[in-house]
């Protein structure tokens, strides 16, 4: 039984992951409906503009690369090149493409995409780097202790501050006055333009959260694997956490985080040796288009509202 | 003339006016031919005609809600207390007073009723105290929104939509409101009401409408004047009570013939009237 809870505590730790990268999708597509499939590209971006910084910073202010200061500076200089790309995007590849069709922004994030990949490998090599976050990978010793359990230190920061992040947004949402003119947004542009609300602000602050969101996921990720291209695949495991939770919902991406990441670990140890291992890579998908099966607008997903 | 007279006249310059306005949508599809109207400040004016005549046209090219459908105002101008209005966006022209209410409502389904009145408020920048004082005016006028406070505005029914979006676009404590057909869709008795407190806010409130509508009836019951637009013209005008009583008008806005049918060959055609000074 000890083991069953080991595997499925790593599980939910690294769906937590998963749940951010996929936080990122839905801030997007909640606010502007684009499904912006750059947003891989973006925390890739994210993580290696940090690094890079990092490692430039001791030489422009003679600090040692492993002081606070130089972290933060880096993590100052990362948010704000994240913002700075947010807001480009908004008004170079989204704003001239207002009201056409959906499929038209989706493909202009496609190409947004290899743009993105391109200048983040341009700029700072396509080296594989490491990132130390300062937390260290290994065992918290009580619970080793008293449970006989391997509960990753690391894992558990991770999730705790992807707790924060997701409170925070979903407070944000909620209760503030652009929040509220986000999901106004998000149900209909042109009323929403109607009663004065300027499109283009809120679609700036929309790209700059995702742009945060992805610097954070960029670097609980990369602290984890090492800042490299394979990063921007990450993206993909975000989809299937997407259709269970549902496009529109942050909750949602949270919860489609955790049963993927609980599912796909347990369903490798468990039902992984019965026909010769390796479905971690693809049982997300299974599960994914199940649920398009049962419940096409996921768990937490917004029902189409018709009156007829 | 003494110099009372004078300062009248001047200030009795229109209120909000539209000046031979021309509409092109997509570059291709001329859809108003040159529209002149005016609204006095403190008055109820309707907008009437059938289906696309340019009434929706005529108040999107006010409210500068076009770009986003591609039209664009080709010629004319459009004047707001003296001031030049048809280049400033939505978002300048709320903070300026003048607000739409869009056709077919356009409510935020997800938002519930108290979030969408709320999100109007969105250009003002005010205490907590006065949007709350906002938000209980909004609820005099529209009692039945009140009790429906914490639905999902897309689960309420059509009327309190429209009372929705109506509240919505008070919240922004607009001196002038372009009323997009507000009877689409609704039982009579549920737009005798909405027309009772679009009435009661412009008596009140001092809000000036204009307002879009295909009932025509109803609209020049309420109203003090009126336009009627044929083919993106303005083929017709006058005050609203003899716009109601004119023999054309009735036969064919209002269905009600004097005696008989009449024959098409035998209708007076209306001339646009011209503006050589735009």
């Amino acid at each position: 039984m000890g083991f069953f809870f080991e595997v499925l505590i790593g599980g939910l730790l690294s769906g937590v992951l998963y749940a951010l990268v996929a936080l990122g999708f839905v801030l997007i597509y909640k606010a502007s409906g684009v499904f912006n499939f750059a947003q891989g590209a973006m925390v890739f971006f994210a993580a290696l503009t940090f690094v890079g910084f990092k490692e430039l910073l001791p030489g422009w202010t003679g600090l040692e690369e492993s002081s606070v200061v130089v972290f933060w500076l880096a993590f100052a200089l990362a948010l704000a090149s994240m913002v700075v790309l947010g807001i480009l995007t908004e008004k170079v590849v989204l704003r001239p493409l207002v009201n056409q069709p959906h499929i038209t922004l989706f493909m202009a994030t496609i190409g947004l995409t290899f743009l993105v990949e391109g200048i983040a490998q341009a700029i700072w090599g396509a080296n594989v780097r490491g990132l130390d976050l300062g937390i260290t990978d290994e065992p918290i010793e009580w619970i080793l202790d008293s449970a006989d359990m391997i509960v990753s230190k690391f894992d558990v920061f991770a999730a705790a501050l992807a707790g924060i992040l997701v409170a925070s947004l979903a407070l944000f949402f909620q209760y503030t006055k652009v929040g509220r003119a986000l999901r106004a947004v998000a149900d209909d542009h042109q009323a929403a333009l109607s009663i004065g609300i300027p499109l283009q602000h809120i679609w700036a602050i929309v790209w700059a959260v995702a742009g945060f969101v992805a610097l954070v996921a960029g670097l609980i990720w990369g602290a984890r694997s090492g800042v490299q291209f394979a990063l921007t695949f990450t993206a993909l495991k975000a989809l299937p956490v997407l259709i269970l939770g549902g496009f529109t919902s942050v909750p949602g991406a949270i919860v489609g985080g955790l049963i993927i990441g609980a599912s796909e670990k347990l369903a490798e140890v468990y039902i992984g040796p019965m026909v010769g291992g390796g479905i971690e890579g693809w049982f997300p998908y299974m599960l994914a288009l199940f649920f398009l099966l049962v419940r096409p607008e996921g768990l937490f997903g917004e029902k189409h509202i018709d009156r007829v | 003339m003494t110099s009372a007279a004078t300062a009248n006249a001047a200030s009795a310059a229109p209120y909000l006016s539209i000046n031979n306005v021309e509409v092109i949508y997509d570059h291709v599809i001329l859809v108003l031919k040159g529209v002149s109207l005016q609204v006095e400040k403190g008055s109820i004016v309707a907008l009437l005609g059938a289906n696309g005549a340019g009434k929706s046209t005529t108040l999107k090219s006010i409210s500068n809600l076009l770009g986003a459908e591609r039209g664009d105002v080709t010629k004319g101008n459009i004047e707001f207390k003296g001031q030049r209005i048809d280049q400033m966006t939505p978002n300048d022209l709320v903070k300026r007073g003048v607000i739409q209410v869009m056709e077919g409502r356009h409510c935020f389904g997800h938002l519930t009723i108290e979030e969408n009145l709320l999100t109007g408020a969105y250009t003002r920048s005010i205490s907590r105290a006065d949007l709350k004082e906002s938000l209980e005016k909004v609820y005099h006028y529209f009692p039945r929104l009140k009790t429906r406070r914490t639905s999902q505005a897309g689960y309420t029914s059509g009327g309190e939509q429209q009372m929705c979006a109506i509240g919505r676009a008070l919240m922004a404590k607009p001196e002038m409101i372009l009323l997009d057909e507000p009877s689409m869709g609704l039982a009579p008795q549920i737009v005798e009401e909405i027309f009772e407190i679009v009435k009661d806010l412009n008596s009140r409130e001092q809000v000036s409408f204009l307002l879009a509508e295909q009932n025509t009836m109803v609209a020049l019951r309420y109203a003090d004047y009126g336009y009627i637009m044929e083919n993106g013209r303005i083929v017709m005008e006058g005050a609203a009570n003899e716009l109601a009583t004119n023999e054309d008008v009735k036969e064919f806005y209002l269905g009600l013939a004097g005696e008989g049918r009449k024959s098409f060959r035998d209708v007076k055609h209306y001339r646009r009237r011209k503006r050589w000074l735009s």
